[in-house]
Protein backbone atom coordinates (compact mmCIF):
# COMPACT_ATOMS: atom_id res chain seq x y z
CA UNK A 1 0.00 0.00 0.00
CA UNK A 2 1.37 3.42 -0.89
CA UNK A 3 1.97 6.12 1.71
CA UNK A 4 -1.08 8.09 0.64
CA UNK A 5 -3.43 5.12 0.91
CA UNK A 6 -2.02 4.18 4.28
CA UNK A 7 -2.45 7.76 5.45
CA UNK A 8 -6.04 7.86 4.24
CA UNK A 9 -6.99 4.63 5.97
CA UNK A 10 -5.22 5.74 9.18
CA UNK A 11 -7.13 9.02 9.14
CA UNK A 12 -10.44 7.31 8.39
CA UNK A 13 -9.89 4.97 11.32
CA UNK A 14 -9.46 7.91 13.70
CA UNK A 15 -11.89 10.35 12.09
CA UNK A 16 -14.85 9.48 14.31
CA UNK A 17 -12.97 10.60 17.47
CA UNK A 18 -11.83 13.88 15.92
CA UNK A 19 -13.47 17.21 15.15
CA UNK A 20 -11.35 17.60 12.05
CA UNK A 21 -8.10 16.55 10.43
CA UNK A 22 -5.84 19.03 8.66
CA UNK A 23 -3.89 17.97 5.59
CA UNK A 24 -3.45 19.06 1.99
CA UNK A 25 -5.92 18.92 -0.85
CA UNK A 26 -6.09 20.00 -4.49
CA UNK A 27 -5.82 23.76 -4.99
CA UNK A 28 -6.90 26.03 -7.82
CA UNK A 29 -4.53 24.31 -10.25
CA UNK A 30 -2.66 20.98 -10.25
CA UNK A 31 0.58 22.60 -9.05
CA UNK A 32 -0.81 24.33 -5.98
CA UNK A 33 -1.99 22.13 -3.14
CA UNK A 34 -3.98 23.89 -0.47
CA UNK A 35 -4.69 23.13 3.19
CA UNK A 36 -7.55 20.66 3.50
CA UNK A 37 -9.84 20.41 6.51
CA UNK A 38 -11.27 16.90 6.64
CA UNK A 39 -14.48 16.29 8.55
CA UNK A 40 -15.94 13.26 6.74
CA UNK A 41 -14.63 10.29 4.77
CA UNK A 42 -15.40 12.05 1.48
CA UNK A 43 -12.99 14.81 2.48
CA UNK A 44 -10.28 12.29 3.31
CA UNK A 45 -10.39 10.96 -0.25
CA UNK A 46 -9.18 14.39 -1.46
CA UNK A 47 -6.02 14.15 0.64
CA UNK A 48 -2.70 14.71 -1.16
CA UNK A 49 0.77 13.67 -0.09
CA UNK A 50 3.99 14.53 -1.89
CA UNK A 51 6.27 17.39 -2.89
CA UNK A 52 3.32 19.72 -3.51
CA UNK A 53 2.39 19.82 0.19
CA UNK A 54 4.23 23.03 0.85
CA UNK A 55 2.02 24.52 3.59
CA UNK A 56 2.66 23.96 7.26
CA UNK A 57 -0.62 22.69 8.77
CA UNK A 58 0.70 23.33 12.30
CA UNK A 59 -0.15 27.01 11.70
CA UNK A 60 -3.82 26.28 12.36
CA UNK A 61 -3.37 24.38 15.60
CA UNK A 62 -3.18 27.23 18.17
CA UNK A 63 -6.42 28.64 16.77
CA UNK A 64 -8.17 25.29 17.20
CA UNK A 65 -7.36 24.90 20.88
CA UNK A 66 -10.21 23.16 22.69
CA UNK A 67 -11.07 20.99 19.70
CA UNK A 68 -9.80 17.50 19.10
CA UNK A 69 -7.71 17.91 15.98
CA UNK A 70 -5.82 15.55 13.74
CA UNK A 71 -2.93 16.90 11.76
CA UNK A 72 -0.86 15.39 8.97
CA UNK A 73 2.76 16.48 9.19
CA UNK A 74 6.02 16.48 7.29
CA UNK A 75 9.24 16.47 9.29
CA UNK A 76 9.51 20.27 9.48
CA UNK A 77 5.81 20.61 10.37
CA UNK A 78 6.29 18.15 13.22
CA UNK A 79 9.00 20.41 14.67
CA UNK A 80 6.50 23.28 14.72
CA UNK A 81 4.03 21.03 16.54
CA UNK A 82 6.71 20.15 19.09
CA UNK A 83 7.57 23.81 19.62
CA UNK A 84 3.87 24.60 20.14
CA UNK A 85 3.65 21.76 22.67
CA UNK A 86 6.77 23.02 24.45
CA UNK A 87 5.20 26.44 24.87
CA UNK A 88 1.87 24.92 25.90
CA UNK A 89 0.12 26.64 23.02
CA UNK A 90 -1.54 23.35 22.09
CA UNK A 91 -2.40 20.37 24.23
CA UNK A 92 -0.97 16.96 23.43
CA UNK A 93 -4.17 15.17 24.42
CA UNK A 94 -6.14 17.27 21.92
CA UNK A 95 -3.89 16.27 19.04
CA UNK A 96 -3.61 13.21 16.86
CA UNK A 97 -0.51 13.47 14.70
CA UNK A 98 -0.21 11.56 11.44
CA UNK A 99 3.38 11.51 10.24
CA UNK A 100 5.05 10.31 7.08
CA UNK A 101 8.50 10.70 5.55
CA UNK A 102 8.88 13.72 3.27
CA UNK A 103 11.52 13.80 0.56
CA UNK A 104 11.23 17.55 0.04
CA UNK A 105 8.67 20.05 -1.16
CA UNK A 106 8.82 22.25 -4.23
CA UNK A 107 9.69 25.93 -4.20
CA UNK A 108 7.14 27.70 -6.41
CA UNK A 109 9.72 30.36 -7.31
CA UNK A 110 12.11 27.77 -8.73
CA UNK A 111 9.30 26.12 -10.71
CA UNK A 112 8.27 29.50 -12.06
CA UNK A 113 11.80 30.20 -13.20
CA UNK A 114 11.96 26.81 -14.94
CA UNK A 115 8.57 27.22 -16.63
CA UNK A 116 8.61 30.92 -17.42
CA UNK A 117 5.24 31.45 -15.77
CA UNK A 118 2.83 29.44 -13.66
CA UNK A 119 -0.41 30.47 -15.35
CA UNK A 120 -0.90 27.61 -17.78
CA UNK A 121 -0.27 24.50 -15.71
CA UNK A 122 -2.56 21.69 -16.92
CA UNK A 123 -1.20 18.65 -15.14
CA UNK A 124 1.42 17.70 -12.60
CA UNK A 125 2.68 14.23 -11.79
CA UNK A 126 5.47 12.89 -9.64
CA UNK A 127 7.59 10.28 -11.40
CA UNK A 128 10.40 8.99 -9.26
CA UNK A 129 12.64 11.91 -8.37
CA UNK A 130 11.14 14.16 -11.02
CA UNK A 131 8.21 16.52 -11.03
CA UNK A 132 6.61 16.43 -14.47
CA UNK A 133 4.64 19.58 -15.19
CA UNK A 134 2.52 20.03 -18.29
CA UNK A 135 2.07 23.71 -18.96
CA UNK A 136 0.77 25.38 -22.10
CA UNK A 137 0.90 22.10 -24.00
CA UNK A 138 4.58 21.51 -23.16
CA UNK A 139 5.93 18.90 -20.81
CA UNK A 140 8.69 19.90 -18.38
CA UNK A 141 10.58 17.27 -16.40
CA UNK A 142 12.03 18.96 -13.34
CA UNK A 143 14.28 16.99 -10.97
CA UNK A 144 12.93 17.39 -7.46
CA UNK A 145 16.43 18.10 -6.15
CA UNK A 146 16.54 21.20 -8.37
CA UNK A 147 13.12 22.63 -7.64
CA UNK A 148 12.94 21.65 -3.96
CA UNK A 149 12.90 24.41 -1.37
CA UNK A 150 16.32 25.37 0.01
CA UNK A 151 15.31 24.13 3.46
CA UNK A 152 14.89 20.59 2.06
CA UNK A 153 18.50 20.42 0.89
CA UNK A 154 19.74 20.85 4.44
CA UNK A 155 16.90 18.93 6.13
CA UNK A 156 17.83 16.53 8.91
CA UNK A 157 14.27 15.75 9.89
CA UNK A 158 12.52 14.22 6.89
CA UNK A 159 10.49 12.00 9.20
CA UNK A 160 7.99 13.38 11.65
CA UNK A 161 9.73 13.73 15.02
CA UNK A 162 6.49 13.22 16.88
CA UNK A 163 3.55 11.17 15.70
CA UNK A 164 0.77 8.92 16.86
CA UNK A 165 0.59 7.16 13.52
CA UNK A 166 3.62 6.94 11.25
CA UNK A 167 3.36 5.44 7.79
CA UNK A 168 6.09 4.66 5.28
CA UNK A 169 9.80 4.06 5.52
CA UNK A 170 12.09 6.38 7.47
CA UNK A 171 14.35 8.55 5.30
CA UNK A 172 17.97 9.35 6.14
CA UNK A 173 18.89 13.02 6.76
CA UNK A 174 20.06 15.07 3.77
CA UNK A 175 23.06 16.40 5.69
CA UNK A 176 24.64 15.45 9.00
CA UNK A 177 24.84 18.98 10.40
CA UNK A 178 23.42 22.29 9.29
CA UNK A 179 26.57 24.40 8.88
CA UNK A 180 24.73 27.68 8.23
CA UNK A 181 26.95 28.27 5.21
CA UNK A 182 24.37 30.66 3.73
CA UNK A 183 24.49 32.89 6.81
CA UNK A 184 28.27 32.95 6.71
CA UNK A 185 28.32 33.73 3.00
CA UNK A 186 26.00 36.68 3.60
CA UNK A 187 28.16 37.90 6.44
CA UNK A 188 31.27 37.95 4.28
CA UNK A 189 29.93 41.23 2.91
CA UNK A 190 30.69 44.58 4.51
CA UNK A 191 28.26 46.15 6.96
CA UNK A 192 27.29 48.79 4.38
CA UNK A 193 26.53 46.14 1.77
CA UNK A 194 24.38 44.17 4.21
CA UNK A 195 22.53 47.32 5.24
CA UNK A 196 21.90 48.29 1.62
CA UNK A 197 20.77 44.72 0.85
CA UNK A 198 18.08 44.71 3.52
CA UNK A 199 16.92 48.21 2.65
CA UNK A 200 16.54 47.13 -0.95
CA UNK A 201 14.67 43.95 0.02
CA UNK A 202 12.47 45.57 2.65
CA UNK A 203 11.57 48.38 0.28
CA UNK A 204 9.48 45.86 -1.66
CA UNK A 205 7.45 44.82 1.39
CA UNK A 206 3.76 45.64 1.02
CA UNK A 207 2.97 44.94 4.67
CA UNK A 208 0.42 42.29 3.84
CA UNK A 209 1.57 40.35 6.93
CA UNK A 210 1.37 37.07 5.02
CA UNK A 211 4.68 36.09 6.64
CA UNK A 212 3.16 36.52 10.05
CA UNK A 213 -0.09 34.74 9.24
CA UNK A 214 1.69 31.75 7.71
CA UNK A 215 4.04 31.40 10.67
CA UNK A 216 3.00 28.55 12.99
CA UNK A 217 4.62 30.25 15.97
CA UNK A 218 3.20 33.74 15.46
CA UNK A 219 0.35 33.14 17.85
CA UNK A 220 -0.68 36.66 18.90
CA UNK A 221 -2.71 37.14 15.69
CA UNK A 222 -5.11 40.04 16.32
CA UNK A 223 -3.04 41.19 19.28
CA UNK A 224 0.18 41.55 17.28
CA UNK A 225 2.13 44.55 18.51
CA UNK A 226 2.69 45.59 14.91
CA UNK A 227 -0.91 46.81 14.82
CA UNK A 228 -1.17 48.17 18.30
CA UNK A 229 -1.66 51.92 18.67
CA UNK A 230 -0.61 51.94 22.29
CA UNK A 231 2.29 51.37 22.37
CA UNK A 232 2.73 52.49 18.80
CA UNK A 233 5.57 50.27 17.66
CA UNK A 234 5.29 50.96 13.97
CA UNK A 235 3.55 53.71 12.09
CA UNK A 236 1.35 53.42 9.03
CA UNK A 237 3.94 55.01 6.74
CA UNK A 238 5.40 53.19 3.78
CA UNK A 239 9.03 54.01 4.47
CA UNK A 240 11.52 51.24 4.67
CA UNK A 241 12.08 51.79 8.40
CA UNK A 242 8.52 50.82 9.36
CA UNK A 243 8.58 47.73 7.16
CA UNK A 244 11.94 46.69 8.45
CA UNK A 245 10.87 47.27 12.02
CA UNK A 246 7.99 44.86 11.49
CA UNK A 247 10.39 42.18 10.34
CA UNK A 248 12.53 42.87 13.40
CA UNK A 249 9.49 42.30 15.60
CA UNK A 250 8.79 39.04 13.80
CA UNK A 251 12.39 37.87 13.98
CA UNK A 252 12.93 38.82 17.62
CA UNK A 253 9.68 37.20 18.70
CA UNK A 254 10.84 33.98 17.05
CA UNK A 255 14.34 33.99 18.49
CA UNK A 256 14.94 30.56 19.96
CA UNK A 257 11.54 29.34 18.79
CA UNK A 258 11.76 29.32 15.00
CA UNK A 259 11.91 25.82 13.53
CA UNK A 260 12.91 27.08 10.07
CA UNK A 261 9.88 25.71 8.28
CA UNK A 262 10.29 28.64 5.91
CA UNK A 263 6.62 29.53 5.76
CA UNK A 264 7.34 33.27 6.16
CA UNK A 265 9.50 33.28 3.08
CA UNK A 266 7.21 31.01 1.07
CA UNK A 267 4.15 33.12 1.83
CA UNK A 268 5.86 36.39 0.93
CA UNK A 269 4.28 37.65 -2.30
CA UNK A 270 7.28 39.82 -3.16
CA UNK A 271 9.96 37.26 -2.40
CA UNK A 272 11.83 38.82 0.51
CA UNK A 273 14.33 36.27 1.89
CA UNK A 274 12.95 36.47 5.41
CA UNK A 275 14.22 33.09 6.51
CA UNK A 276 17.78 34.47 6.44
CA UNK A 277 17.03 36.66 9.47
CA UNK A 278 15.66 33.74 11.43
CA UNK A 279 18.50 31.47 10.42
CA UNK A 280 20.99 34.00 11.69
CA UNK A 281 19.23 34.03 15.07
CA UNK A 282 19.09 30.24 15.13
CA UNK A 283 22.78 30.01 14.33
CA UNK A 284 23.65 32.26 17.26
CA UNK A 285 21.28 30.40 19.58
CA UNK A 286 22.86 27.12 18.57
CA UNK A 287 26.29 28.53 19.38
CA UNK A 288 25.29 30.21 22.63
CA UNK A 289 22.94 27.69 24.13
CA UNK A 290 23.51 24.56 22.04
CA UNK A 291 19.78 24.49 21.43
CA UNK A 292 17.59 23.70 18.46
CA UNK A 293 13.92 24.59 18.46
CA UNK A 294 11.23 21.97 18.01
CA UNK A 295 13.22 18.83 18.66
CA UNK A 296 12.49 17.93 22.26
CA UNK A 297 8.91 18.39 23.57
CA UNK A 298 10.20 18.65 27.14
CA UNK A 299 12.87 21.29 26.55
CA UNK A 300 12.37 24.95 27.45
CA UNK A 301 13.16 27.58 24.78
CA UNK A 302 16.47 29.25 25.75
CA UNK A 303 15.16 32.80 25.91
CA UNK A 304 12.45 31.73 28.34
CA UNK A 305 15.00 30.36 30.77
CA UNK A 306 18.54 31.08 31.96
CA UNK A 307 21.54 29.59 33.64
CA UNK A 308 23.23 31.39 36.51
CA UNK A 309 26.60 30.57 34.96
CA UNK A 310 26.40 30.98 31.20
CA UNK A 311 29.04 29.00 29.37
CA UNK A 312 29.28 31.09 26.23
CA UNK A 313 28.43 34.59 27.43
CA UNK A 314 31.14 36.88 28.68
CA UNK A 315 30.16 37.50 32.29
CA UNK A 316 32.10 40.74 32.71
CA UNK A 317 30.04 42.26 29.93
CA UNK A 318 31.56 44.78 27.64
CA UNK B 1 33.70 65.13 26.93
CA UNK B 2 31.64 68.27 27.65
CA UNK B 3 28.89 69.29 25.24
CA UNK B 4 30.82 72.39 24.23
CA UNK B 5 33.71 70.28 22.92
CA UNK B 6 31.91 69.33 19.73
CA UNK B 7 28.77 67.98 18.18
CA UNK B 8 26.77 65.64 20.35
CA UNK B 9 25.45 62.31 19.17
CA UNK B 10 22.23 60.64 20.21
CA UNK B 11 22.90 57.84 22.63
CA UNK B 12 20.04 56.13 24.42
CA UNK B 13 20.70 54.51 27.77
CA UNK B 14 18.33 52.01 29.35
CA UNK B 15 19.16 51.89 33.04
CA UNK B 16 17.66 49.68 35.67
CA UNK B 17 16.04 51.50 38.57
CA UNK B 18 17.81 49.61 41.32
CA UNK B 19 21.46 49.54 40.31
CA UNK B 20 22.61 51.42 37.25
CA UNK B 21 20.27 54.37 37.62
CA UNK B 22 21.51 54.62 41.19
CA UNK B 23 25.07 54.28 39.94
CA UNK B 24 24.58 57.14 37.52
CA UNK B 25 23.06 59.16 40.35
CA UNK B 26 26.05 58.36 42.56
CA UNK B 27 28.31 59.55 39.78
CA UNK B 28 26.30 62.78 39.61
CA UNK B 29 26.31 63.32 43.35
CA UNK B 30 30.07 62.67 43.34
CA UNK B 31 30.41 65.35 40.64
CA UNK B 32 32.28 63.06 38.28
CA UNK B 33 32.74 64.52 34.83
CA UNK B 34 30.55 62.71 32.31
CA UNK B 35 29.81 63.08 28.62
CA UNK B 36 26.36 64.52 27.98
CA UNK B 37 25.38 62.55 24.89
CA UNK B 38 23.48 59.90 26.81
CA UNK B 39 19.71 60.18 27.22
CA UNK B 40 18.70 57.97 30.08
CA UNK B 41 15.49 55.94 30.14
CA UNK B 42 14.82 54.46 33.54
CA UNK B 43 13.33 50.99 33.55
CA UNK B 44 12.23 48.88 36.51
CA UNK B 45 14.69 46.08 35.75
CA UNK B 46 17.05 45.11 32.93
CA UNK B 47 14.71 42.16 32.47
CA UNK B 48 12.11 44.71 31.36
CA UNK B 49 14.22 45.57 28.34
CA UNK B 50 12.79 44.01 25.25
CA UNK B 51 15.53 43.67 22.60
CA UNK B 52 13.06 45.46 20.37
CA UNK B 53 13.51 48.62 22.46
CA UNK B 54 17.10 48.63 21.29
CA UNK B 55 16.23 47.82 17.69
CA UNK B 56 13.56 50.51 17.67
CA UNK B 57 16.02 53.07 19.03
CA UNK B 58 18.65 52.17 16.44
CA UNK B 59 16.09 52.16 13.62
CA UNK B 60 14.68 55.44 14.86
CA UNK B 61 17.96 57.27 14.56
CA UNK B 62 19.90 56.65 17.77
CA UNK B 63 23.63 56.55 17.16
CA UNK B 64 24.20 54.18 20.03
CA UNK B 65 22.30 52.27 22.71
CA UNK B 66 23.66 51.38 26.13
CA UNK B 67 21.86 49.00 28.46
CA UNK B 68 22.94 48.73 32.05
CA UNK B 69 21.56 46.67 34.89
CA UNK B 70 22.47 45.09 38.19
CA UNK B 71 25.38 42.68 38.18
CA UNK B 72 24.26 39.09 37.56
CA UNK B 73 23.34 37.47 40.89
CA UNK B 74 22.61 40.94 42.37
CA UNK B 75 19.25 41.60 40.73
CA UNK B 76 16.63 43.29 42.87
CA UNK B 77 14.12 40.82 41.45
CA UNK B 78 16.70 38.02 41.72
CA UNK B 79 16.59 36.85 38.10
CA UNK B 80 15.64 39.71 35.76
CA UNK B 81 19.15 40.33 34.56
CA UNK B 82 19.76 36.66 33.80
CA UNK B 83 16.99 36.77 31.20
CA UNK B 84 18.30 40.11 29.99
CA UNK B 85 21.80 38.74 29.61
CA UNK B 86 20.62 36.00 27.23
CA UNK B 87 18.36 38.25 25.18
CA UNK B 88 20.87 41.06 24.86
CA UNK B 89 23.70 38.74 23.90
CA UNK B 90 21.55 37.21 21.15
CA UNK B 91 20.61 40.70 19.96
CA UNK B 92 24.22 41.86 19.91
CA UNK B 93 25.15 38.93 17.72
CA UNK B 94 22.13 39.56 15.48
CA UNK B 95 22.90 43.20 14.64
CA UNK B 96 25.76 42.62 12.15
CA UNK B 97 23.41 40.75 9.81
CA UNK B 98 21.27 43.87 9.55
CA UNK B 99 24.31 45.90 8.61
CA UNK B 100 24.29 47.72 11.95
CA UNK B 101 27.67 47.91 13.63
CA UNK B 102 27.41 45.80 16.82
CA UNK B 103 29.64 48.37 18.55
CA UNK B 104 26.68 50.75 18.54
CA UNK B 105 25.05 48.59 21.18
CA UNK B 106 26.56 47.47 24.46
CA UNK B 107 25.19 46.07 27.67
CA UNK B 108 26.93 46.25 30.99
CA UNK B 109 26.44 45.88 34.73
CA UNK B 110 26.86 48.79 37.15
CA UNK B 111 25.72 48.71 40.77
CA UNK B 112 24.32 51.67 42.71
CA UNK B 113 27.56 52.30 44.57
CA UNK B 114 29.76 52.16 41.48
CA UNK B 115 29.75 55.84 40.54
CA UNK B 116 33.31 55.54 39.35
CA UNK B 117 32.51 52.55 37.19
CA UNK B 118 29.51 54.35 35.72
CA UNK B 119 31.73 57.26 34.77
CA UNK B 120 34.18 55.01 32.98
CA UNK B 121 31.41 53.01 31.24
CA UNK B 122 29.62 56.05 29.92
CA UNK B 123 32.85 57.76 28.87
CA UNK B 124 34.16 54.69 27.10
CA UNK B 125 30.86 54.05 25.33
CA UNK B 126 30.49 57.66 24.23
CA UNK B 127 34.01 57.66 22.86
CA UNK B 128 33.26 54.43 21.00
CA UNK B 129 30.17 55.95 19.40
CA UNK B 130 32.01 59.14 18.50
CA UNK B 131 34.68 57.03 16.83
CA UNK B 132 31.94 55.38 14.71
CA UNK B 133 30.27 58.70 13.93
CA UNK B 134 26.57 59.30 13.29
CA UNK B 135 24.54 56.21 12.37
CA UNK B 136 23.21 55.86 8.83
CA UNK B 137 19.52 56.62 8.50
CA UNK B 138 17.67 53.30 8.58
CA UNK B 139 14.30 54.72 7.56
CA UNK B 140 15.52 56.09 4.28
CA UNK B 141 15.31 53.75 1.34
CA UNK B 142 18.45 52.83 -0.53
CA UNK B 143 17.01 53.80 -3.90
CA UNK B 144 15.92 57.38 -3.38
CA UNK B 145 18.27 59.07 -0.92
CA UNK B 146 17.99 62.52 -2.52
CA UNK B 147 14.24 62.57 -2.33
CA UNK B 148 14.23 61.65 1.33
CA UNK B 149 16.83 64.31 2.01
CA UNK B 150 14.69 66.94 0.36
CA UNK B 151 11.62 66.06 2.39
CA UNK B 152 13.68 65.99 5.57
CA UNK B 153 15.39 69.29 4.88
Amino acid sequence: MSVIDELKSAIKAKLSELDLVIGWGPGFDPLHATPLFMRCEKDVDKLLWGPLNVHNPATYLPGLKGKKVGVVVKGCDSRSVIELLQEKLVKREELVIFGAPCAGVIDMGKVRRALGDLDKVNAVSIEGDNVVVTAGGKQHTLPLAEVAADKCGRCRYHNALISDVFVGEHLPPSVEQDDYADVEAFESQSLEERNAYWKREMQRCIRCYACRNACPLCVCRDHCIAQSRDPHWIGQGDNVGDKWMFQMIHAQHLAGRCTECGECQRACPVGIPLLALKRKLNKEIKELFDYEAGVDPNACPPLQSFKVEEEHINERGW
Amino acid sequence: MPASAGSELRIVGFLCNWCSYGGADTAGVGRFTQPTDLRIIRVPCSGRIDPLFVVKALMGGADGVLVSGCHPRDCHYSQGNFYARRRLEVLKRFLPTLGIDPKRFEYTWVSASEGQRWQSVVTKFTEQIHALGPAPNQCRSAQAPQEAERSAG
